[in-house]
This record gives structure tokens, sequence and C-alpha cells, in this order.
């Protein structure tokens, strides 16, 4: 009897123990990243294009990587919109919930959320390859839309499958088309595209695997779709590998304003979440 | 009335070619990726790649063993360190925790996920592999830089957290009350009644979540390529450096192009991270969804 009791305390106190390090790990992370890039931060690290120099340890700042970041997640998110809003409002409003296509087509979905940026990269490399594109700009936003589409259609997916189902048979019963349907649902859903947006926007402006050898680098901010651009996460890498102490500093202040970049929108998607289901 | 019926019809279709297009993205990225490793194909058997351990891309010798065994190392040391903790955290979370608290701590997990892999990387760099020079790989060997499979394991382990804890949560909350009930009534404490009724339903969600985490492992580039150490050799232990797949492609992608077969070579490397990746995947979302866990 005892015995019982013993094991059990045991196991609940492995149980907090891990809880703890898995929160542990998070303030570890955000902790590092603060404490390490705090003294590099200045106003010339996002307001200022790398000075000639710089990466041995001269005067400049990083705005060309985070205006490309900007570019580059911007892109392939208006272009993933584009692309998974018709998607996710066929497959969850005109097609029954049982079609073969809708089940399998999600199924597809979830299987390309799980392939790694690095094959996207690697894929739209190619592509770029057999349509005759540089890496530049638009490579850039060919592989991260990719990258973002599953994310953007999962996303709306959920969103959509909470609507109330009474709206559906509401506006059937009036002898409202599909299509006339789909627009009362888009009233409703406009929380969770916002979200989907956040969320694609937020991965876009992290990966690195994917721009890589797609949008290439560059000191100057890309004013065409056809020239390379320089991506904030791919510049905290590079720069985190020079011997410079100076420079691996710069990389620290990179990293966390990305942080607080990605912390922002996780942050804001969650409130927004929260409000979709109170509200509902 | 008929033009009504034609908007709606034309618009469908509009959306079905949108869905159908995306949907063979599948299809395109493995094709895609065959396609461009035919060459290296041609030249070696698949037993010659995938089986010898000499890597010369000078001289056309493309033995990818060194790195599938990194991959294997690395992998093989997040999921040692993160099953039990992922585990052990959603047991809590489900089953014991105050309400209040998982109101709090689900948040943490999403900001977790959110993080980018490169900064995973930096907090690598910085932490990780500092710890493993001095503070662990002393007692164990006589001399290790820190980039090491140990180091590639614990960054892993961590980002991989969040997508193990938040399925595994999921499908501990689909087991129905009920079963835990009877168990309970039957004089069972608490934890009798996870150890031997939940986790034995829970036990195939378990292992999708897992499949899942191996796959997401498997593909994760840039933090691995920055504190796994990327020697071309095969690791003997978990203090030797390691070079995995992605990290072989991270590096080495878009140099070196004149060497003959080596963008073959490389690309054959996306292509069976791509091949293996769909197929973990396929498992685990076919488990999931059989027990309606789709979220996450």
């Amino acid at each position: 009897m005892r015995k019982r009791k013993i094991e059990e305390r045991l196991f609940k106190g492995l149980m907090l123990l891990s809880t703890a390090l898995v929160a542990v790990s998070l303030f570890l992370i955000i902790g590092t990243v603060i404490w390490k890039g705090l003294p590099y931060l200045d106003w010339d690290m996002v307001s200022k294009i790398p000075d000639g120099g710089y990466y041995f340890g001269r005067s400049g700042g990083m705005l060309n990587a985070i205006i490309g970041s900007l570019y580059v997640a911007g892109g392939a998110t208006v272009l993933g919109m584009l692309i998974s809003l018709p998607v996710s409002v066929y497959l969850n409003i005109y097609l029954k919930k049982s079609n073969i296509f809708a089940r399998f087509a999600k199924l597809s979905f979830d299987v390309l959320f799980g392939i790694p940026s690095i094959v996207y990269g690697a894929f739209a490399f190619s592509l770029m390859v057999y349509l005759g594109v540089r890496t530049s700009l638009l490579g850039g936003i060919i592989a991260v839309t990719l990258l973002v589409i599953p994310i953007m259609v999962r996303t709306l997916d959920e969103v959509i499958i909470h609507v109330p189902k009474d709206l559906k048979e509401a506006a059937l019963s009036l002898g409202a088309t599909r299509w006339e349907m789909a627009k009362v649902y888009f009233r409703q859903i406009r929380h969770g595209v916002l979200t989907a947006v956040l969320l694609a926007f937020g991965r876009g402006v992290g990966d690195v695997a994917a721009v890589m050898f797609t949008a290439g680098f560059s000191d100057n901010i890309p004013v065409s779709l056809h020239e390379p651009a320089a991506t904030l996460p791919l510049a905290i890498f590079f720069q985190l590998s020079s011997p410079i102490p100076e420079v691996q500093g710069r990389a620290y202040a990179s990293a966390l304003i990305l942080t607080l970049f990605i912390l922002i929108i996780v942050v804001v998607s969650t409130i927004l979440s929260h409000k979709k289901n109170k509200s509902s | 009335m008929t033009i009504r019926l034609f908007k709606d019809k034309v618009i469908g279709t509009g959306m079905l070619i949108c869905s159908v297009l995306a949907v063979s993205l599948v299809l395109l990225v493995g094709l895609g990726l065959y396609w461009r490793s035919v060459p290296i194909l041609q030249n070696h058997t698949l037993w010659e790649l995938l089986g010898s351990a000499s890597w010369r891309p000078l001289k056309g010798e493309f033995g990818f063993l060194p790195f599938i065994l990194g991959t294997l190392w690395v992998t093989g040391m997040a999921i040692l360190i993160a099953v039990p903790l992922c585990l052990l955290t959603a047991i809590y979370l489900a089953e014991y925790a105050p309400l209040r608290f998982k109101r709090f701590f689900l948040p943490l997990v999403n900001i977790l996920a959110g993080i980018p892999p490169v900064i995973y990387g930096v907090w690598g760099v910085f932490f990780v592999v500092p710890l493993v020079q001095h503070g662990i790989a002393p007692y164990f060997v006589d001399f290790s830089t820190g980039f090491t499979v140990l180091a590639g394991g614990v960054v892993l382990a961590v980002m991989i957290f969040p997508l193990m804890v938040s399925i595994v949560v999921e499908v501990l909350n689909t087991i129905p009350v009920a079963l835990k009930e009877a168990s309970l009534s039957l004089g069972a404490t608490k934890w009798e009644t996870i150890k031997k009724v939940v986790l034995k339903k829970a036990l195939p969600g378990i292992v999708a979540a897992m499949v899942l985490a191996v796959s997401r492992a498997f593909g994760e580039t840039i933090a691995v390529l920055m504190v796994c150490g990327n020697v071309p050799l095969a690791p003997h232990s978990i203090f030797d450096p390691a070079y995995p797949l992605p990290a072989l492609l991270a590096n080495n992608f878009g140099e070196m192009m004149s060497v003959p077969l080596y963008d073959a070579a490389l690309m054959f490397s996306a292509f069976a991270l791509f091949v293996i990746i769909v197929v973990f995947n396929l498992i685990s979302r076919i488990i999931l969804q059989k027990i309606e866990v789709t979220h996450a």
C-alpha cells in the first residue's frame, strides 16, 4: 500500500521537474539572446545598411537584412494567402467533410507541413534553375511561399471548422448557392485569416534553410524582384561564424531583433485566437 | 437565377484548380528532386550511395553513410532526451495541472514553437556547446570541442518539445473520462490509472507523436549545422562531431557546382530526406486522424 503512494509521489515529482525544465528552456533561450544581444543593440543596427568593412567590425547596421526579410516574408504571405484561402474555402465549404478528395487533400497538407524548409529550398532552387531565375528576392519569395501554404491552409481549416454549423444550414435553407454561403463565412473567419497571416509571416521571417540558396545575400536593400536580398536569419548565421567579437556581438543583437519580432507576432496571434474562442 | 448558379460554378472550378495544384505539390516536389538526382543514380547504385563511407566529391565518390549515421545519432540523442521529458510534461498538463497553470503554460509552448531555428542555433552555440565542452565532456573524454552529437541532440530536443507536448496533450485529452473513472473506482491511484489505463489507450497516439518528432528532427537544418561540428566522419560516441544530411545540403549548395555530379548528389540527399519524411509523416498523420487528433 505504501509503495503505491510512494510511486505516485515519485512520478508526480518527475512530472513537475520535466514541466519546469521545458519552461526553463524557453526562458534560457530568450534570456541568452537578450543578455548577449542587448549590449550591442543600438539605433544604427536597425537604421543603416552595412558600410564597407562592416563584417570586420566597422560601422553600419542590418537594415538591408531586416527589409529583405520583411520583403521575402511579406511577398510570400500575400502569395500564400491568394492560394490558401481558395483552397481551404473549397475544401471546407464547397465539399462535404466526408468527400474523398477533401480528406486526401487534408492529409497532403499535413504531410507538406512536415516537409523541412531545406527540402523546399532545394526544390525551389531546381525550379529556379529550370525557369532561368537567378538567386533573387523572387526566388526567396517562391521558396517561402511553398513553405507557408500548408501552414496557412491548416490554420484556416481549423478556423472554418469552428464556425457554427447552423450558419451553413440557415444560409442553404434560404436558397443560397455555395459561393454565397462562402461569403457569409468570410465575415466569421476574419480573425482566423489574420492569425494565419501572422503565423505564416512569422515563419517566413524566421526561416533560413529555404532562403539560403534562393534569395542570396546582398549588402543593399533590393529595389527589384530580380536583385538578391539579404535576410535577417541568414545575416545572424553569417555574423556568428565570424571570429571577430564585435561582429559576433552584432549577430546576437540581430538575434535579439528577430526574437522580439517573433515574440510580438506570437503574442498578437495568441490574443487573436483567444478573442475568437470567446466570441463564438 | 442562372447567373448566380453560373457564378457558383465558375468560382468553384477556379478554387478546385487551386486545390488540385496545391495538393499536387507533394508529388511535384518529389518528382522535381528525383529528376535532378537522376544523373547520380545512373552512375552509382543506390547501395553504393547509401552504404559507402567515402565522401570524396572530387574523385567522384559519393558515400552518404557518414551523413546518414550523423543524422541518426543526432536524432536518436534528441529523441532520447525529449521523449521522457515531453511525456511526463504532457501527462502533468493533461491529468494533474490546474486549469490556471495550463492557461499560463500552453502559450509558453506556443512561443517556444514560434522561435526561429536560427535562434535555437545561437543559443546552442552560446550556451549548450560551452556547457558540453567544459561541463559534461571532461568527465567522459580527454578532449572535446563541444560541437558534438550531444550538443546537437540537446538543441534538437528543445526544438521538438513544443510539437511533442502539444500533440501528446491532445492525445491524452481524447481518452474517455469514463475509462479513468472506472479504474479509479476500483481503488487504483491516479498514477496507476495513468500507467495502466490512460497510457495503454494513448499508445498509438504517442507513437505517432514520436514519429512526427523524429521526422521534424531529421529535417532540421540550421540549428544542427551550427552546433554539430560538421566533420564528415561517422560519430562513435556522443562526444564526437557529426555531419547530418541537411547540414551537408546547406553547407555545400550552390558552391562547387563545377564538380561533376556534385549537384546531383546533393539533390539526391534532398530527395532521400523528402522520401523518409513523407513516409514518416503519412504514418503518423493516418494514426492521428484515426484517433481524431487533427490539431497541432
